[in-house]
């Protein structure tokens, strides 16, 4: 009786030791944290007019974004041109493979196919369908039924509607962040500077009427504002 | 707030005189209920202070138990320990009995033959060389005869006197031969003392060893007669033992747990690559969870290893297995752990592979000129020739790493036996604070009850004040009637 207690003691001791390691390893390995949420990023580029020429800070930030990007975000570069509400201006796209040496190839090829891109593009677009751009996004960003959804538009945010296009409708944007990267100014703000404020409010109120959440970066040198940090 | 204005100034418009009314009102109640309002209070609080004194002594009484079983689980974990070293050393003595002592006949026999040699030698030494014959003294005699000149009597004499002399050559001869054989035989027993006296040496040897373990047993068996009389002294001297095993196995294993986070990080990242890096189970990667997992298995392969090879004894049906069983499964715990080095030896390749890979494509992301890229390109080059280091110790390390967790169980062995001790202890730390926690509250109440008390006096102390004087009054007006009576009696006494 004694040996049995003994035996049953022993058992329980080790199994509670056992136990405490499981747990203080599962604690160390991020137990008490919550499961990151996926990614979604849809970065829409001007390449209308003399915008084109700013396309080289545009590959710095897709860099950025393949480097912080991990296996289950999915990412998509489009441009804007004079009709963006279209598949065919989608650049390159991919959701990241949950295996690391996948993704990384699926990064490298990412980047090639940006890069070959912006090398070909010899001319801009005339007109600048910016609306057109956005709700293509909105629809990429939801398919992926990622956690946190970003659509970031590298843009001046003049838009230039071809006649015809309708544009003047609300859009939505529920639970997208959305962020204005390097919003130039335009030979006009210089005149009336109200203008380029009028421009940011505008698209402001779209998107925050719409659900969504607006930010604006300019400054290229601090990307990791670009994501909200959670 | 209307209401208890007009219960306020119920007495008066005047508020201070209306609440004055309602002072002397309370205080004359709490003057008439002072008697019964003392008694619920000091019922009230001794009926707490009594339960409190009761928590107390039961708690002293559990204290005391709990001594009692830490005791006995002391001494009988001492008492196993100290069995088990006394049948060391018996199974010691006995190995030494038969490995040496069974060769003891064979050392007395050598003895014995070294004894008699040299015995036989020491008679060889005693003879005495042949004396010169008996009649040399007459043939002597007649040769120092005077001869006379006589030819033929000088020629008989001096034939005498030449085998006297001849006779005496030999008997020197012999003696001297005599002399030269005691000696050699004297010298031939020199490596037979020697002989005898190495054997004598091993003898005292095996014995001095003997008398060692028995003055080892010796001790052992006091300490095992002492924790056999349950002596306070015995339970002193373990459970200061068990606390130094405890704190001795919780820094080791502390190390190990070091060891194996180590080896968590050296095979997580390259575990997503086999069970992907997306998934999750709760807020945990799965390929975190296996990569625990693993650590854990190999863990527990140590544990049945170091059990099978009866090095520890965490669990008693792998001990109590028959040999071939036992071989059995120490060759398969072994080998499952082997084969888990071994992938852990790869996943650490990978690991580097994953790594590198992942370094040159941050690189080619972070470069935005193709000049840059030539230097890093310089850079990578010339740290290539030293990249098989890291890749070849991360192998090492993924194999070594759950050989050396493999040992965990002995210090876990020693932790979960101690651990009852401390655990006992700690409990008992833990009563006795409660217990005068407890003491402390049971006395604080009665001051409170007093405080209270008194309190209560304090508002009533006019009334109080007023009976005091009146009984003065009174007993002095007694005193004074008393006194006159008493005088009025003295003079008609007179």
């Amino acid at each position: 009786m004694k040996t049995i207690s003994k035996t049953i003691i022993k058992t329980i001791l080790s199994t509670a030791l056992i136990g405490s390691v499981l747990i203080s390893s599962a604690s160390l390995t991020g137990c008490g944290e919550q499961k990151p949420a996926s990614k979604s990023v849809y970065l829409l580029l001007d390449t209308s007019g003399t915008y084109t020429q700013e396309l080289a800070k545009a590959q710095s930030i897709m860099n950025y974004l393949l480097a912080t990007l991990d296996s289950g975000d999915s990412i998509a570069i489009a441009r804007i041109d004079s009709g963006s509400f279209n598949e065919k201006d989608i650049i390159a796209k991919t959701t990241f493979d949950s295996r690391p040496s996948t993704t990384n190839n699926q990064k490298r090829v990412f980047k090639q196919k940006v890069d070959t891109f912006v090398d070909n593009l010899e001319k801009g677009s005339f007109r600048t369908d910016i609306t057109g751009g956005i709700l293509q996004a909105a629809d990429f960003v939801n398919e992926t039924q990622a956690g946190e959804k970003y659509v970031l538009i590298f843009s001046d945010l003049e838009e230039e509607l071809q006649k015809g296009h309708i544009r003047d409708f609300p859009i939505d944007m529920q639970g997208i962040q959305v962020v204005a990267l390097n919003v130039t100014k335009l030979r006009s703000d210089n005149v009336d500077p109200r203008e380029f404020k009028n421009r940011l409010n505008h698209w402001q109120e779209r998107v925050e009427n719409g659900g969504g959440n607006w930010r604006v970066v300019n400054d290229l040198e601090r990307l990791d504002r670009m994501f909200v940090q959670n | 707030m209307n209401e208890l204005t007009s219960l306020t100034n119920l007495w008066s418009s005047n508020t201070a005189v209306s609440s004055l009314i309602w002072l002397a009102i309370l205080i004359t109640l709490l003057y008439l209920g002072r008697l019964q309002a003392h008694q619920v209070i000091s019922s009230s609080f001794r009926m707490l202070h009594t339960s409190l004194r009761l928590w107390a002594s039961s708690i002293s009484q559990l204290i005391n138990r709990l001594k009692q079983r830490n005791k006995e689980v002391l001494l009988a974990a001492g008492e196993a320990e100290v069995q088990t070293k006394i049948e060391r050393e018996f199974n010691r003595i006995s190995t030494i009995v038969q490995r040496d002592l069974s060769q003891y006949p064979a050392i007395h026999r050598e003895i014995k033959s070294a004894i008699e040699t040299i015995e036989s030698d020491y008679q060889n030494c005693a003879e005495t060389a042949p004396l010169p014959p008996a009649w040399g003294d007459v043939v002597a005699t007649i040769t120092a005869l005077p001869s006379n000149g006589d030819p033929s009597v000088n020629k008989i004499l001096e034939n005498i006197k030449q085998s006297i002399d001849d006779a005496q050559a030999q008997s020197l001869s012999a003696y001297q031969k005599a002399g030269s054989n005691r000696h050699k035989a004297l010298a031939k027993m020199q490596p037979d003392f020697r002989k005898l006296d190495d054997k004598m040496d091993v003898v005292k040897g095996k014995v001095d060893s003997l008398e060692e373990r028995g003055q080892l047993i010796d001790q052992q068996m006091e300490e095992y007669l002492n924790i056999r009389a349950g002596e306070d002294k015995a339970a002193s001297i373990l459970a200061t033992s068990s606390l130094t095993q405890f704190f001795i196995a919780g820094l080791v294993l502390t190390i190990a747990a070091l060891g194996g986070l180590i080896n968590f990080q050296l095979i997580a990242m390259p575990m997503s690559e086999m069970v992907g890096g997306t998934s999750y189970i709760g807020s945990v990667k799965t390929s975190d969870i296996a990569a625990l997992v693993i650590i854990l298995i190999e863990i527990a392969m140590g544990v049945f290893l170091l059990e099978s090879l009866r090095i520890t004894h965490l669990f008693p049906m792998i001990g109590s297995m028959d040999d071939k069983m036992r071989r059995r499964m120490m060759m398969i715990s072994f080998s499952i752990l082997f084969i888990l080095a071994g992938i852990e030896a790869s996943l650490a390749y990978m690991r580097d592979l994953l790594a590198l890979d992942h370094e040159a494509l941050q690189h080619a992301l972070m470069s935005s000129n193709t000049d840059s890229n030539v230097n890093s390109n310089q850079v990578a080059g010339s740290s290539a020739e030293f990249r098989w280091i890291p890749s070849v110790g991360q192998m090492i390390m993924g194999f070594i790493l759950p050989f050396a967790l493999a040992f965990i169980a002995i210090p876990l062995e020693s932790f979960i036996h101690a651990l009852r001790t401390v655990l006992g202890l700690f409990a008992i730390a833990l009563l006795r604070t409660l217990h005068l926690a407890l003491r402390s509250s049971a006395s604080l109440v009665t001051q409170v009850s007093k405080i209270i008390i008194s309190f209560y006096d304090l508002i009533i102390m006019v009334p109080l004040s007023m009976e005091s004087g009146f009984k003065k009054m009174s007993l002095k007006k007694a005193n004074k009637n008393e006194t006159s009576h008493l005088i009025s009696e003295t003079n008609q006494i007179d």
